[in-house]
């Protein structure tokens, strides 16, 4: 956070990242950049290895081998005497101040307040004054439409409106990268839309980076900057929203398009 | 056995001073145990593999080994090698570190019932360890270790009886030696003492009650 970005030098790099679950390998040497502010839609068969991808970033897990760079730091990996040698907590926790993350399931704190799941990681992690935080937490509850559920506690509200807490709690953090993994894939199709909503809101807004990982195409398409197409552990296939959901070249993106509407 | 209300009025009175000795063992030991026990739990949990292991070997040993030996050993053996204890604090050790072992095991056991998930968001908010232990697993983990915590010390308080065989004057010790001297006095004796201990229990079993209604309702209210 303390040196300035190189121009040009993408915000995160994935170079030759390849991620082994025993004897499942579900990355396989994986190259992928993300630039300042780009918004990425990830999308792909089940366990093609999407939220591997971004739980890597979000240091929940732990990569078999490759470098991933955020700001051109290896963020697994740190210099000793000019080697790599594997990072630790403090080198992981410098890195991870930039890099936010929304779950499936929310994963909400539920014995805390909604607005002390929003406050408490400003006031303890990045040293906020506690009234200053709560001011910046109830703005940003207001901004994703639960100004008036702030004394709540996360079990007393509906899916829709629990996710829309965990996107204000992340980005009230101010992260350089927000990752969101199908963050509408555990809810009642109603709830859906209010949560895409608030995603568009916070993406137009703002100028952080994003990785979204979602079945969602229309979303997809008006939120990304670019699609990339994951199939067996690489990168079958990427591009413009408009190049990937309306001129698919390969024939497993075709016929992964053609399914997928299909179901929906 | 009612016909004299006076002999029994005599044995209460004899034994109510033992049965704040009970008390001050049993208060002074379930504290030594929580500290123990939140010690040795964390313990077992920590990051460290030393660490776990040390408190592991602790746990299965004192939990391994039967009670009156470890206050046998504490207060007749120990000071063989120098480490002397007056009875009362050789009967309070052997309790904390016996129920604290046992303890441990459910300080254990509700921390790795938070789900993983509430470590995960945790840290993708960038708390260091310590602060996800702090204000996010152990709060949790709190209300489900509290209804065992609390059978534990009902459990400590029925063990507290053993110090009678280190001669530490609590009630069984007493309601014994009044026993002893006039035989006549058995049955007054032994049901004087049921009711005593149940008296004693009754507060922490009513406490336990409430933890376990509470802990039932989830965690949505504070
Ligand atoms: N912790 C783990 N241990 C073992 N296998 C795992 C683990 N996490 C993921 N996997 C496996 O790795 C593969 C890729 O998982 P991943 O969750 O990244 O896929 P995905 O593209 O997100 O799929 P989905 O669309 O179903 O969420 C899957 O086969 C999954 O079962
Ligand atoms: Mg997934």
């Amino acid at each position: 956070m303390t040196k300035n970005p190189v121009q040009n030098q993408p915000l995160v790099k994935y170079e030759k990242v390849s991620k082994k679950f025993d004897d499942l390998e579900v990355l396989k040497g994986l190259d992928l950049d993300i630039n300042q502010g780009e918004r990425v839609a990830l999308i792909g068969p089940s366990g093609s290895g999407k939220t591997t991808i971004i739980r890597m970033l979000m240091t929940l897990e732990e990569p078999t081998s490759g470098i991933i760079k955020v700001d051109g730091t290896p963020l697994w990996h740190k210099e000793v005497n000019g080697k790599l040698a594997p990072a630790d907590e403090n080198h992981l926790r410098k890195i991870r101040g930039d890099i936010g993350m929304v779950f499936q399931q929310f994963n909400l704190f539920p014995h805390m307040t909604i607005l002390r799941n929003v406050t408490e990681a400003q006031v303890h992690v990045k040293g906020i004054p506690k009234d200053e935080a709560e001011k910046r937490a109830i703005t940003m509850l207001e901004k994703v439409g639960l100004g008036e559920k702030v004394d709540a506690y996360p079990l007393q509200l509906s899916g829709g409106q629990q996710q829309r807490v965990a996107i204000a709690r992340a980005v009230v953090m101010q992260p350089k990268i927000m990752l969101f993994d199908e963050v509408t894939s555990a809810l009642d199709p109603e709830l859906v839309g209010e949560v895409l909503e608030v995603i568009k809101e916070i993406a137009k807004e703002s100028d952080m980076a994003m990785i979204l990982v979602t079945h969602e195409m229309d979303f997809a398409r008006d939120v990304a900057d670019r699609i990339v197409f994951l199939h067996g552990g690489l990168i079958e296939e990427q591009g413009s929203p408009k190049e990937i959901l309306e001129n698919p070249q390969s024939s497993r993106l075709q016929s992964f398009l053609k399914r997928f509407l299909s179901t929906t | 056995m009612w016909d004299n209300i006076n002999v029994y009025f005599d044995i209460l009175h004899k034994l109510l001073p033992a049965g704040w000795m009970t008390i001050k063992i049993l208060v002074t030991s379930a504290l030594l145990t929580y500290l123990i026990a939140f010690i040795a739990g964390l313990g077992r949990v920590s990051q460290f593999s030393i660490i776990r292991t040390l408190t592991m070997i602790y746990v299965e040993l004192f939990r391994g080994t039967s009670l009156l030996v470890q206050m046998f050993w504490i207060f007749f053996a120990l000071p063989a090698f120098g480490v002397e204890f007056s009875a009362f604090w050789a009967g309070v050790l052997a309790l904390s570190l016996n129920y604290g072992a046992y303890a441990s095991e459910v300080v254990r056991g509700s921390i790795l019932a938070i789900p993983k998930t509430q470590t995960e968001a945790s840290i993708a908010l960038n708390m260091t360890r310590w602060q996800r232990l702090k204000l996010v697993i152990l709060p949790q983990a709190f209300r489900i270790m509290l209804p065992g915590l609390g059978n534990n010390s009902i459990e400590l308080l029925k063990g507290t009886s053993l110090v009678s065989l280190i001669t530490l004057g609590d009630l069984t010790y007493r309601g014994l030696i009044i026993q002893n001297t006039n035989l006549s006095y058995t049955v007054p004796v032994f049901i004087l003492l049921l009711i005593l201990y149940f008296i004693i229990a009754l507060p922490l079993i009513i406490l336990v009650r409430r933890l376990e209604a509470s802990a039932s309702k989830g965690v949505a209210k504070v």
